[in-house]
Parts: C-alpha cells; structure tokens; sequence
C-alpha cells in the first residue's frame, strides 16, 4: 500500500524495518484513526520513527511523497504560503527588480516561480554538500541566498495555518548529523565501556555466599569488589593554527570525555605529532614531554584518541624538519607510525567534514598511517570511531 | 477494552501524541516517549491513566536496576536465615520469591498502565533483556516453574531522557512519541489549566518572558514546562503584577525571580552580562 513510501525513507537513512511497516499496517487495518491525512501524518510518525533526529528526515520524505494528496486535500493550500513568500521576496529584492519581474508576468508567476526555486534549494541543499547560488539570469538576482538562514517553512511557516506540519519541520535541529553536544558525545563514548572488577571487595557477593554457605553447611559471607570501567584512554589535540575553528567542539568532546572515562591522559601537539608533546598549552615551550616517555609510560592497551584537522604541508608527515616550529630530526609520519605500532586500537577523529578530506594531501597520509581510521567529528563518526576502539 | 486516550482536564494532549497513546492502546505495543527534560513525560503516563480510568504501576528506573528485578527477585537471603532458625516457610520456596512490577502488571485483573520511567537510566543492555518479555507479556519462574502471562496486555508506556541510545531491536517494537518543546498557544493552555485563576494579562506577559529567556543564546539548560510552572506559582506568592513584568527597564534585565527559571550559575552569569551590555548601551 505505501511500499513506495516505505521505500523512500529507508533511502533517505530513516533506519525503518518490515516489522514497523507492518505495525503500521496493522493500526490502520484496525481503524487507529480517521481517514485523514493529518492523522496519518502522526500514526506513521509514532509508528515508523523511533528517533527524534530522524523526524526531520521523516518530514521531508512525507512531503515529497504526499504532495499531491495535501494539494487534493486542502484547497488554502496556495493561499497562505503565498503570503510567507511574499514577504520573503520582499527581502530579496530590490524595487527595481521588482518592477522588471512584475514585467516578466506579475505576482502570482513570481510565486510560482520562487517557490519552485526554493523547493529546488532545499533539496539540493540536503541532498548534496554543494552550495547553490540561484544563477545569473534568475529575476530574483540575489545570488546565492541560504535557505538555512531564512528559515523556510520554519519560523514564518509556524503561523500559517495552512502549512502542513510535516513542512514546519520543526524537528530540523534534532538531525543527528547537525548537532553535537557535550550530552550526545557523552552517549557515543559510553559505547566504550568495558568493566571489571577492580579494587577493595566491599560488596556483597550473593553466588558466591550462597555456593560457599552450601558447601560450609553454615552462612559463609562472600565479598567481591564493584564493576568500574576498565577502559583506559590517551587523548592527543592538535591546537593552534587551522584548528582554531574547531576549539568548541574539541572543549565538548574534551569535557566529555573527561567525564567519561575514569583514566584518562591528554596531551597536545601543533599540526602533527613529533618528539615533544604538552599537557599545558601556557607553558608549551617550558614543558615540554618527551613523546618517548609518553609511548614509554602507558602500556600497550591504552586506547589512543587523536583530535586534529590533519591539514598541514605533506613534508611535516614525511621529511624531517619540516616542522613549522622547530628541527625536528625524524619526519612527523615516523612518530605517527610508533603511535600506531605500538597501540593496536588507535583512531584520529577530524572536525573538518569528510567531503573536504580529500583536498588535502596531508589527511591522506595520515589517513593510510591510521589504516584508514579517520573518523569525522560529528555524531555518527564518534560512534563509529568508539566501536572501532572497542573491538 | 477501554476507550480511546482523548486527553484530560489537566493534561493538554496534542494530536499527535492523542494517536500516538491510541495506536500503542490498540496494538497493545509499548509506546516510548521522549522529549526535553521538563516537557512532562511522567505526567503523560499518569494522565493517560486517569483519562482511561485504569490504574497505574510505576516502575522507576536506576543505574543499578537490572531487568530480571521487574519479573521477580528470589530472596535467598531471607531463606538462609530463615533456614537456620528452623522456620516452616522456608519449605515453599514461593514464600521467598517477591514479585517485580512486570509480573504485579501482568496478573492484573483487567487492563493497567504500566509506566517504565527513564529506562536510559539503567544500563544499555538493560532494555534488550526485556525484549522478549514486553513482546510476548509473559515469562518463566525457574525457581517454581510456572510461567506468567497477561490475561489483558497492559498499557506499558516507557519514557526516555535520551542519556543512552536505545537498542534498534527493542524501537522497532514500540510507538513513539517526541513531545515536542509547547508552541506559545499550547503553553498559554497549559499554565491555564493549572493555574486558572491566574489572570490573563499576568500569563502574557510571564511567558513572552519565559520565551525570551528560552531564545537567549548560549544557555547552558533551558528553561522548560516545568520551571515554567514553579516560576509562575511563586510569581503569584510574591504578588508579582504584569506591570513589573513588563518593565523592561534594562537595570532589571533580568527577570524578577529567575531561580526558578535558572538553575545554572553560568546562565544567571550571562544574563548579568548581558543586562550589563544593555545598561552601558543606553548610556
């Protein structure tokens, strides 16, 4: 019946299996609500969408599909979106391209015209990574305006009734590949977990008491020490320098962690690792830690963390002395490479988007020293990058 | 079977989430709420409770909770020390075993609500291990051998925080429900609901307050429904008029009892700032 429909959002990476679908099914089979677009809206929303960042992605895909029924449906439909368009004209034009557009066919041809255009960008704009300027001829001139700023059918949609809730999308900042938190990181490194009983047995051991009070025919009280979280982390920044657009994220996923994990070093470094690293960036000249004792100090199942943009000139990774900052007298990619040989589980998280990975010669290198694991700095990477780590 | 959830006196259901609690009733699946802390998931399964006229059973969840505690614990314990002493209960072991809220929630005559709050709480194995008994509404006494089952499911809502990600196989067995952050019309509703003498001026004004300080950006923890609530309930104990609401006099930038609006030192850190930055600005 909406096998289509169902088939679209698992393209769109809406995770939604044959057993949601079939619920669905069932609750409309068993009259759940009315025969009503509205409703159906809400009962595929509960039924099929489990996770408030996927709603936003739900929206977009309900609108497409259903599109001809909610013109069918509601005849106001033209009406009031014509209103928040008209305003938004109003902002992107100047009067006199007003008056030439006015010329073109008038008011109405325009709205047609400028909402297929924004119907256009905001798809492109979510499809793809590419930003679309709206072209020389256009009568609307202003080049390359942002839907994302503007906001459309969010803010100005909210009031107009006749806006259909799937086309508020109200849920657009829940999308997980958007948002990142200190919370949300919080979650994705719990995935790193791997307890043990360590320490002072001060808690009750039931199966052992009772096994042991069995075999002694009298009560034999066993103790067992707490499960804590065994994992033990080394967190490398790159700070300075291109990095510098990325200070917020890495003091989230820095406080994140720290909280996180109960044993966990950090240590920083200027673009690319080399044979001094600091623990204080105040005192990154006086302070200085020989990289030597750092991989010396923690022992081989340390789980290594490296946070850094990876874009630096490719001679810093392969020939010595090409650091910006002082000699060095071994190539960056040396020390990378006794990072990586001595610990088995090492990641390198990337705040810049996958997409522009490849613009740099140096992420590449770095990429092939880490056997391909880079992880991007949103969400979904640090998830990814925390079960590589727990393998 | 009872009616459909059509929302109560004192609980604004929207639209959605009134299908939403009907197709969880109908299908007789879990249905999961999440939403902002604050936003009124707890007070969901109540409500839904009340307006169905069925009682309900709470089941609160914490990080030690282990699934098997909502079936049924065997106090072994007791029974070693009853043992010892020569106790007669100690010959049927049904005396040592204490029934969880699942098994209080399926030997229910009739139909129940059955509300498992903050199910993030526990651990993340936590819900996986409940797969099959939610499912099916029944499972197996070893220490007895008996098996429990559900006369009539029960309505079992499950609410969320959002502190750790739910397994794919236990969401695909559930509705859910996003409650979603109250446009202004539906908060106006809902402060009238429980504060209905409160006059409507006074209520304008507090909440075009309250939005503002929610839009302030930078906020470490916005201020939600709930604060909303206390915020006005003391607003009315100090007999706060609109008039000094609506004073924005840029020396009382920041709103009159705002403890209840903030609980973050440095959120009332930067209102300051930002009342500072506003002072110097006029002069």
């Amino acid at each position: 019946m909406f096998v289509d429909f169902f088939h679209d959002l698992k393209s769109n990476g809406v995770p939604v299996s044959l057993r949601e679908y079939l619920s669905l099914l069932e609750a409309l089979d068993r009259d759940v609500i009315n025969r009503d677009i509205e409703e159906f809206y809400y009962l595929s929303r509960a039924a099929l969408v489990k996770d408030e960042k996927n709603l936003d992605k739900f929206d977009v895909v309900f609108g497409k599909t259903f599109k001809g029924l909610q013109a069918l449906s509601e005849s106001e439909i033209a009406e009031i979106p014509t209103e928040w368009l008209q305003s938004l004209t109003e902002n992107f034009l100047t009067e006199e391209e007003k008056a030439a557009v006015e010329a073109l066919g008038g008011w109405e041809k325009i709205m047609e015209e400028l909402q297929k255009r924004l119907e256009e960008q905001k798809e492109r704009h979510e499809g793809g990574n590419k930003w679309i300027g709206t072209g020389g001829t256009s009568p609307f001139g202003a080049d390359g305006y942002n839907p994302e700023g503007i906001r459309i059918g969010q803010e100005k949609g909210r009031h107009g009734r006749a806006v259909k809730v799937w086309d508020k999308r109200d849920y657009k900042n829940l999308d997980g590949d958007v948002e990142i938190g200190t919370r949300n990181i919080k979650v994705a490194l719990r995935r790193l977990r791997r307890f043990a009983r360590d320490g002072v047995p001060d808690k009750l051991d039931l199966d052992g008491t009772i096994k042991s009070t069995a075999n002694a025919g009298y009560l034999d009280i066993k103790l067992e020490a707490e499960r804590r979280n065994k994992i033990n982390v080394l967190l490398f920044f790159d700070v300075g320098g291109s990095m510098d657009p990325h200070i917020k994220l890495c003091e989230e996923l820095f406080s994140a962690a720290r909280s996180e994990f109960k044993t966990m070093e950090h240590f920083y470094f200027h673009n690319c690792l080399y044979e001094g690293v600091w623990k204080d960036n105040a005192r990154r000249h006086t302070d200085k830690m020989p990289t030597w004792d750092v991989l010396h100090k923690y022992p081989a199942d340390y789980k290594i963390i490296f946070v850094g943009d990876a874009s630096m000139s490719p001679y810093e990774i392969v020939h010595a002395g090409a650091s910006v900052e002082h000699w060095n007298e071994e190539a960056g990619g040396v020390w990378l490479q006794r990072v990586v040989d001595i610990y088995t589980s090492a990641v390198w998280l990337n705040p810049t988007p996958e997409r522009f990975w490849t613009h740099s010669g140096s992420t590449d290198l770095i990429k092939r020293i880490f056997n391909d694991r880079m992880f991007p700095l949103t969400l979904d990477g640090l998830d990814a990058a925390m079960r590589e780590l727990s393998r | 079977m009872s009616g459909k959830f059509e929302g109560t006196q004192n609980y604004i259901a929207t639209e959605d989430l009134r299908i939403a609690v009907n197709a969880a009733l109908t299908l007789e699946r879990p249905l999961l709420v999440k939403g902002e802390p604050g936003t009124g998931k707890t007070v969901l399964a109540e409500e839904v409770a009340k307006a169905l006229g069925l009682e309900l059973l709470t089941w609160h969840i914490k990080s030690t909770t282990k699934a098997h505690q909502g079936l049924y614990e065997y106090d072994a314990i007791t029974r070693l020390r009853d043992s010892q002493l020569g106790d007669e209960r100690v010959k049927d072991i049904k005396n040592y075993i204490n029934r969880g809220k699942l098994w209080e929630a399926f030997a229910y005559e009739g139909r129940v609500v059955l509300l498992i709050d903050e199910i993030d709480k526990a651990d993340i194995e936590f819900p996986n291990d409940l797969l099959q008994e939610l499912d099916r509404m029944e499972f197996f006494v070893y220490e007895t051998g008996e098996t429990i089952k559900a006369e009539t499911r029960p309505l079992v809502i499950i609410t969320s925080n959002n502190e750790k990600e739910l397994p794919d196989a236990f969401l695909r067995r559930c509705f859910f429900h996003y409650i979603a952050f109250p446009d202004h019309e539906t908060m106006t509703e809902i402060v009238k609901v429980h504060f209905p003498d409160l006059k409507s001026r006074l209520v304008k004004e507090a909440l075009s307050v309250f939005y503002e300080v929610r839009e302030v950006p930078g906020l470490k923890k916005k201020p939600s429904t709930s604060e909303l609530l206390d915020w006005l309930k003391l607003l009315m104990n100090e007999d706060i008029d609109e008039t000094t609401l609506r004073e924005r006099d840029p020396n009382k930038l920041i709103p009159p009892l705002h403890g209840a609006l903030l609980k973050n030192e440095q959120d009332v850190q930067l209102f300051e700032k930002l009342a500072f930055l506003a002072r110097r600005e006029r002069n």
